[in-house]
């Protein structure tokens, strides 16, 4: 039993990393990844995130979107699955106002250092995907624990490691029509590459 | 000599600032800079007197390279001739028959000279094309970008073919290099600013690019017809017992098996790594750290056991000798540009990427073999690992001086 979410967690983690597997979350991904402290910010804000929007969505499928989810409310043959993108995003984005309040509140200096993108989590690709994963391969609430948090934690050690490759290139001497956003995907594309080591495994 | 001097001094001219071929002056540069010690001198006060430049480090590794070249071609050639006694073939079509028929060494698998001239047949042609067209984008780059040439690419195009099965097509291999120097190296402003090991970029490129001509059975003995796994590939599908009924471990270790031509002889980079070691270029902590990591999981897993899973079956002193884990510990995960550079951080670096090696190998079934990846992947957390042990360094220090 623990070995199966111990799998899931590496999984999520490596095998199928958001970020350089499914090349979800990219605008944060490039934009946020210039400073290793602040993309080590992000990172834990998206664990923090992603760790609770996906349990809790999970529950909202669960029991009450998913068809006949309301059965506990005598209500056997409704299917609300039709609006589970909307409330997807509303808890996503109300889970982020908390934190940005919090953060706000306890961390200024991070909070200041995040600026506009701890508000555009809520339109990260990662968080959502990891929800809409999280129904299309019916986890249970145990399972999308694991699983939210594995797949926060993957994409957190990827933008790391680029944000620590990136300010490694302040001594390279790229082409300038390469400068910025170019030669960050090639670099994500080379970490890609090096990621596909784990491809392949079976757990 | 002289002659050449004279020659260089005449044209000379012509390549510096304002002159006619002042586009073109790498390429006077590099060769100047080949022949003769260049007769610059640092004009400012403040410099660092070192007898190790960059030249001399670059050199030091293709001199530590050596046995593994002379390895490559004998092993190359050997695999070939006894594949070829054992099909009852008794010469090779195509040009590489006509040079050996004209050379008259014959095909022989117990004359080393015979397995030397017929391996080099295979390496040469696969060293030409890669530093040609390596060279070709070297220059290319220098030229318009007004960087120099530098002997970092000699390095690269020697490492490169050595992880190449030898039946690799030419046009792959220029594919492959083009991808490594341009996409690995190039755009980052040249050797020294790259984060990834630009022949290993190569490598992987060709990999997953076409995986038909460098993994799988039919690729690794330059015989048309000839299947034959890799060890790494047979422990994989039949266990332990597929290897050790053909292949003692000291036999392993000298290197007469199937592989990339480079990789197989983990003694010849045994030579290297002394050689690396003594001369000050590699890392020893990233060695004996990889070699640790690697003992280490590999051991635990021999220890659990699988039922299902024939990997699991090897025992750790096994993995040191087999695929390209020795080659990758000497000579690619100790490369000094991208590899970590604090002493803690190459300690870390070194067991993360043995553990990786050990388990894409016994527990990712799609590839045999994880060497290469694993060092990418090292390369890839270098920059992070690097950036906290620094920090954790500054961390300490305040508070010791607070």
């Amino acid at each position: 039993m623990l070995e199966h979410y111990l799998s899931l967690l590496v999984k999520s983690i490596f095998i199928e990393n958001l970020a350089l597997a499914f090349f979800l979350g990219m605008c944060t991904f490039l934009a946020v990844s210039k400073r290793v402290e602040t993309a080590t910010g992000l990172g834990i804000a998206v664990i923090v995130v992603q760790t609770i929007t996906v349990p809790l969505n999970n529950l909202i499928y669960n029991y009450v979107l998913k068809e006949g989810a309301l059965s506990w409310l005598g209500l056997a043959d409704t299917d609300l699955s039709f609006l589970v993108l909307i409330s997807y995003i509303g808890v996503i984005a109300a889970m982020v106002q908390i934190l940005e309040m919090t953060l706000d509140k306890y961390f200024p200096a991070l909070y200041n250092a995040l600026g506009i993108f701890l508000p555009l989590i809520t339109v990260n690709c990662a968080i959502l995907g990891g929800s809409l994963f999280m129904v299309e391969r019916d986890y249970n609430f145990a399972e999308s624990v694991t699983y939210g948090l594995g797949t926060g934690v993957g994409w957190a050690i990827a933008i790391m490691a680029l944000a620590a490759i990136r300010e490694k290139m302040k001594y390279s001497h790229v082409p300038d029509g390469l400068k910025g956003l170019g030669i960050t995907f090639i670099t994500v594309g080379l970490i890609a590459l090096a990621f596909m080591c784990f491809s392949g495994i079976q757990l | 000599m002289r002659p050449l001097r004279y020659l260089l001094d005449r044209v000379g001219p012509h390549f510096e600032k304002g002159g006619r071929l002042e586009k073109l002056y790498p390429v006077y540069e590099v060769i100047d800079t080949f022949f003769y010690t260049p007769g610059d001198v640092t004009p400012d006060p403040c410099h660092v007197r070192d007898a190790i430049d960059f030249k001399r480090m670059m050199s030091a590794v293709l001199v530590a390279l050596v046995p593994c070249v002379v390895m490559a071609m004998y092993n190359t050639g050997l695999q070939a001739n006894t594949a070829m006694v054992s099909m009852g073939i008794a010469e090779v079509p195509g040009w590489r028959g006509a040079v050996l028929g004209w050379t008259g060494v014959g095909y022989d698998p117990g004359s080393v000279l015979a397995d030397l001239i017929h391996g080099a047949l295979y390496f040469i042609p696969i060293y030409v094309v890669c530093m040609v067209v390596g060279i070709l984008w070297e220059m290319l780059f220098a030229s318009v970008r007004g960087h120099t040439i530098n002997e970092g690419f000699f390095v690269t195009g020697l490492l490169f073919p050595l992880t190449l099965p030898a039946t690799i097509p030419l046009w792959q291999v220029a594919v492959g290099i083009s991808f490594g120097v341009v996409l690995g190296k190039e755009v980052f402003g040249g050797t020294g600013r790259n984060f990834l090991n630009p022949a290993l970029t190569a490598r992987a490129f060709l990999f997953f690019a076409y995986p038909a001509q460098i993994s799988g059975n039919a690729v690794w003995t330059a015989v048309d017809g000839f299947s034959g796994a890799t060890p790494l590939g047979a422990v994989a599908t039949g266990g332990m017992k597929a290897v050790t009924g053909q292949l003692s471990w000291f036999e392993a270790f000298l290197g007469t098996m199937q592989g990339s031509m480079g990789e197989t002889s983990a003694l010849a980079c045994l030579l290297g790594a002394v050689m690396l070691l003594v001369f000050g270029v590699a890392s020893w902590r990233i060695m004996v750290s990889m070699v640790l990591g690697a003992l280490a999981l590999a051991g635990l897993l021999y220890g659990l056991g699988s039922l299902t899973n024939p990997m699991f079956e090897m025992p750790p002193h096994w993995h040191l000798v087999l695929g390209g884990f020795a080659f990758g510990l000497v000579f690619m995960a100790t490369d000094p540009v991208t590899a970590a550079m604090t002493d803690l951080g190459q300690w870390i670096y070194g067991l993360l990427i043995g553990m990786i090696v050990i388990l894409v190998r016994v527990v990712n079934p799609a590839f045999p073999e994880g060497t290469m990846l694993a060092i990418l992947f090292g390369n890839t957390f270098a920059p992070l690992i690097d950036y906290y042990v620094v920090a954790a360094n500054i961390r300490r220090r305040a508070l010791r001086h607070a």
